[in-house]
């Protein structure tokens, strides 16, 4: 084999007329042309490597940018945010002295060309960004969106996108305490794996990625790298599926959470001993994206030794290494005199740590390979000014129609008989169906401070063991809805995690989303996602709840069909005493079943169209963001005051859903009575939003009324918690016994 | 005077700070131990928490087997020292030969988390003597390779000898809870030595210890209140 020479700088200034691989690497021409601006000359290969992972539109939101602006723009005016939008995630005052720390990420892409890795890679990445800011991760979430339950497919990712997330999450003593699992058949080809993950620290303990301070030491620590994910977020999460082109399945990461676990361990001893200035994970664009972020949020420059990395492959190229994505890697600054002790903490826990380079003062970063310089760049350029897209949007032309296509005018049941069979058939259907069996592959124990875990409403976990403080997180999201409108549709999300959050008693504080689309080069998706945003900002700002960062995956489309616009939405509360925290399981009978809220005829895009109809059209649900916030601020006094044994929030479903799920995790039936005024269908099926049913101890009901009637909360008895069956009287009744088992047969039955 | 109960930390251990603060709320004094320690630093008892030590590559606890704290404790364990293994503690245990038998993967092959009902078989061991036999008790269960394994002359011998501590409750299958849920031969979730003073068990007793935590009982918490009454008594 022949040498050729290494691409350095100086190469690179000498030979203007080498052609390199722009296109296979993800860039557009455009973009090349602007790199050879920005630098003068052609880039040299390492150049281009780091530039065209970071200009990809996973690394740099080029389409998504301008829209996201107004979750900064549309900060509601309070303070518990203590680090916004921009840092690896936000952080949030819950008060007593801590904070935590919060973020969902996609790993969509890589989960459906190789289910268990990607799904695997997607926990550790997610957790890796909650470490870096200086927090102990103390819980998961993982919102997924499958195709239709029943195809084939559906069979290979499902499993293994589940054992993916168990087999990292529970080998990282993770608590995985809440998330969703749907199924839609516009999922098919694109799979959403979302992770969520929450960490806590002291105020102090705060941590930011910026490497500042000249001749600090740069540590690369963690596993060695090697030739595996190498252009995951250019060309794997970038792109559109299509059948045409070689498989991707090389761009996937394989995960070791063994080894990440003692990255945890060994980082927040290092944090403990404040060894640390600055600190950033390697994640997508590895060592490419850790360099310039660090060196473009610092003060000075950075020289980097790449020689240095420790390697898997000897064989790697310099530009490999760069943008290779293997995992558990970590990238801290540590003053000089420091060094020692931080190697000291990584040989503890057995984990590899090399100082690769250090701050300079000047504003370059300086990539070194054997004894070449083969980067010289403005860091910012590559990190933070990348290009930015004011992609074409337009209303799709068939929105109208999709609309018109009214929900309400679809035949309804016209016998008891009729209605009682749709209820069974709608909480045996795969999205309404108990996810039992995927959630029992979770650990959700460990820790030991796990209050509430799923199914019910929102996950909470104690991070006080002498005041009982505690956090609640819920994530929500409706493709359905969003489709039907999606500005109405991002509101939906917000407002039912919002509500899940109230309904477990704790105070919703701020919002994380993962947003879900298609190809942002299609006019029509981009409208979909530029009403999301604003219908999420807009939402948040009047809720009071800001958005301390997200993520967003765009190309979840295969061919020319995208997936519904899916914005998932994270709500994380506190609440000063988990003991006081509101379950959903039914507890003693004899208590009063209250709905609260307004029951409207609102069937579109509901599970009832769905699986009754496998339609969807009209419009969604209405909004009233006033009304969620009085609803929640009555859930919260009712569980600080202890009027309620137990709530249960309304959604997908409707209210008989609500009921059996309440009424199976208690083992408690319930007898509801048709309030005046509602036809028992509507009653049981309507998805209005803003509304959840409570069971009142007797000796509450004044007071819980009196309060209800206070704030101008409607409130209706619509029944008692009694039995072993689900009655509707003058309707239906269903014994527990029939109902668990249609609720708890379908996914195994399908999946396992 | 109190007990002071060891804790070991792996490589990989998870359930190592549940385990201390479960010794804590039983009254005990828990003792941080490094797997690199090669001393017991005193110790009244050792508790081998979960996790997946080295990842449980190779074979769950095969490695951690041979970490430096375990020559010392295999040498007390022998000479009577209470131990107790909770699931990887309890594999690493059979992989140290201080209980007969092995764990082999689930028979579902899945990963498994829930509330398991158990029946306690012995309580006369160092960590049981706080329950009564045949009471039936509720302990969170999670982990991949539960499935407990010996060979027929083994499996007998334990019966005949009251080795078995614990067997997952199977009557009631269809309800929540019940049912052996791995494969494990006879429905052993935990066994004890000869002696009783190593017991092991696939369940968790740590996450069983507060009325509010995980599934709100504290059916595991007489295995911290057992041992520490044998030890100030003793």
């Amino acid at each position: 084999m022949s040498r050729t020479p290494l691409d350095t700088v100086e190469h690179a200034a000498a030979t203007p007329d080498v052609e390199l691989p722009w296109a296979e690497l993800g860039l557009t021409k455009d973009e090349y042309e602007r790199i050879v601006e920005i630098l003068g000359r052609r880039p040299t290969g390492a150049e281009l490597a780091m530039y065209s992972v970071m200009w990809s539109e996973h690394c740099s939101y080029k389409s998504s940018k301008v829209h996201l602006r107004q979750f900064g723009e549309k900060t509601p005016e309070n303070d518990v945010l203590l680090v916004g939008i921009g840092e690896n995630a936000g952080v949030v005052d819950v008060g007593q002295g801590y904070a935590v720390t919060f973020k969902v990420e996609s790993h969509n892409h890589p989960s459906y060309v190789e289910p268990y890795q990607g799904a695997a890679t997607g926990v550790g990445g997610i957790v890796r960004d909650i470490i870096a800011m200086g927090a102990r991760p103390v819980a998961v979430v993982d919102p997924l969106r499958f195709g239709a339950a029943d195809h084939p497919d559906t069979k290979r990712v499902l499993p293994g996108v589940v054992a993916g997330i168990g087999g990292y999450g529970n080998c990282l003593g993770l608590p995985n305490i809440g998330g969703e699992v749907v199924f839609d058949a516009c999922y098919q080809g694109n799979p959403l794996v979302n992770a969520g993950c929450i960490g806590v620290m002291r105020h102090e303990d705060i941590h930011l990625a910026k490497a500042s301070g000249t001749g600090n030491k740069v540590i690369l620590y963690g596993a060695r790298t090697g030739g595996d994910g190498i252009g995951g977020a250019s060309i794997l999460a970038s792109e559109t599926f299509d059948d045409a082109k070689p498989s991707k399945r090389p761009a996937v990461q394989v995960g070791d959470p063994f080894q990440e676990k003692l990255l945890i361990e060994c980082t927040l001893e290092a944090f403990a001993e404040k060894l640390v200035v600055g600190i950033q994970d390697l994640g997508a664009a590895g060592l490419s994206c850790a360099t310039s972020e660090l060196a473009s949020n610092g003060s000075g420059g950075m020289r980097v030794t790449l020689d240095d990395v420790p390697l898997r492959d000897s064989t790697l190229s310099p530009e490999e290494i760069l943008m290779s994505e293997s995992q558990e890697r970590m990238c801290a600054v540590v003053e000089p005199e420091k060094v020692d002790r931080f190697l000291e903490i990584c040989e503890k826990w057995d984990v590899i740590a090399t100082v690769i380079g250090e701050v300079t003062d000047g504003d370059r970063l300086e990539i070194y390979w054997h004894g070449g310089k083969i980067v010289d760049v403005d860091p910012r350029t590559v990190a933070h000014e990348g290009p930015v897209y004011e992609r074409p949007y337009a209303r799709p032309e068939w929105q109208d129609a999709l609309q018109a296509d009214d929900a309400g005018k679809l035949p309804r049941p016209q016998t008891s008989e009729e209605l009682k069979d749709q209820v069974l058939k709608l909480v045996a259907s795969p999205n309404q169906a108990s996810k039992k069996w995927i959630t029992q592959q979770y650990d959700h124990f460990v820790q030991g401070n796990t209050v509430l875990a799923m199914p019910e409403d929102s996950g909470m976990i104690r991070i006080d063991e002498e005041t009982g403080l505690g956090v609640a997180i819920a994530t929500d999201g409706n493709g359905r809805y969003a489709k039907l409108d999606p500005y109405t549709g991002a509101q939906l999300a917000l407002a039912e995690a919002y509500r899940n959050v109230a309904t477990t008693g704790a105070k919703p504080l701020a919002v994380s989303d993962c947003l879900n689309f298609g190809s942002p080069e299609d006019p029509a998706v981009m409208w979909q996602f530029a009403e999301a945003v604003r219908g999420l900002a807009d939402g948040c700002l009047q809720l009071g709840t800001p958005v301390t960062g997200g993520n967003v995956s765009l190309y979840n489309q295969t061919g020319e069909t995208a997936i519904h616009p899916t914005p998932v939405v994270a709500v994380l509360g506190v609440i000063d005493d988990v003991s006081r925290r509101t379950p959903m399981a039914f507890q003693e009978e004899g208590q009063l079943l209250y709905l609260l809220g307004d029951t409207r005829e609102e069937f579109g895009g509901s599970a009832w169209s769905q699986v009754v109809h496998d339609h969807l059209g009209g419009l969604p649900p209405k909004v009233d963001l006033e009304r969620e916030r009085l609803l929640a601020e009555i859930l919260i006094a009712a569980s600080r005051d202890g009027m309620i044994d137990s709530a249960h929030d309304l959604s997908d479903g409707g209210l008989i859903q609500a009921v059996v799920e309440s009424a199976l995790l208690g083992g408690k039936g319930a007898r509801l009575v048709v309030p005046d005024g509602l036809d028992a269908f509507t009653f049981l099926l309507s998805e209005s939003a803003g509304r959840a049913i409570v069971a009142v101890p007797r000796s509450e009901e004044v007071r819980f009324n009196d309060m209800c009637g206070a704030r101008g909360l409607p409130v209706t008895r619509i029944g008692v918690v009694d039995g072993d069956t689900v009655e509707v009287q003058g309707a239906f009744e269903l014994t527990l016994t029939e109902l668990r088992e249609a609720h708890e047969a379908t996914i195994p039955a399908l999946l396992a | 005077m109190t007990a002071r109960i060891g804790v070991v930390t792996f490589p990989g251990s998870l359930d190592d700070r549940d385990t201390q603060r479960a010794i804590r709320l039983a009254g005990a004094e828990p003792v941080v131990l490094w797997h690199k320690d090669k001393d017991l630093k005193q110790v009244d008892a050792v508790v081998l928490p979960g996790g997946f030590s080295y990842g449980d590559y190779l074979r769950a606890g095969a490695i951690a087997r041979f970490s430096p704290v375990m020559g010392a404790l295999i040498e007390q364990a022998k000479a009577g020292l209470p131990v107790l293994g909770i699931c990887n503690g309890f594999q690493l245990l059979t992989e140290a030969h201080l209980l007969p038998g092995a764990m082999l993967g689930n028979d579902h092959l899945h990963f498994i988390c829930r509330d398991q009902k158990l029946r306690v078989e012995n309580a006369e061991t160092a960590w049981t003597s706080d329950y009564t036999v045949g009471q039936e008790i509720s302990i969170p269960l999670k982990n991949m390779d539960g499935r407990y394994v010996a060979d027929e002359y083994t499996l007998d011998k334990l019966e005949a000898e009251g080795q078995v501590a614990f067997r997952y409750l199977v009557r009631g299958e269809a309800a929540e809870g019940y049912g052996n849920p791995n494969g494990s031969l006879r429905d052993i979730a935990g066994i004890t030595n000869e002696a009783g003073n190593v017991v092991g068990l696939m369940p968790h007793p740590e996450h069983a210890t507060e009325s509010l935590i995980g599934t709100g009982r504290t059916d595991g918490l007489p295995f911290f209140t057992s041992i520490l009454k044998k030890l100030v008594t003793a």
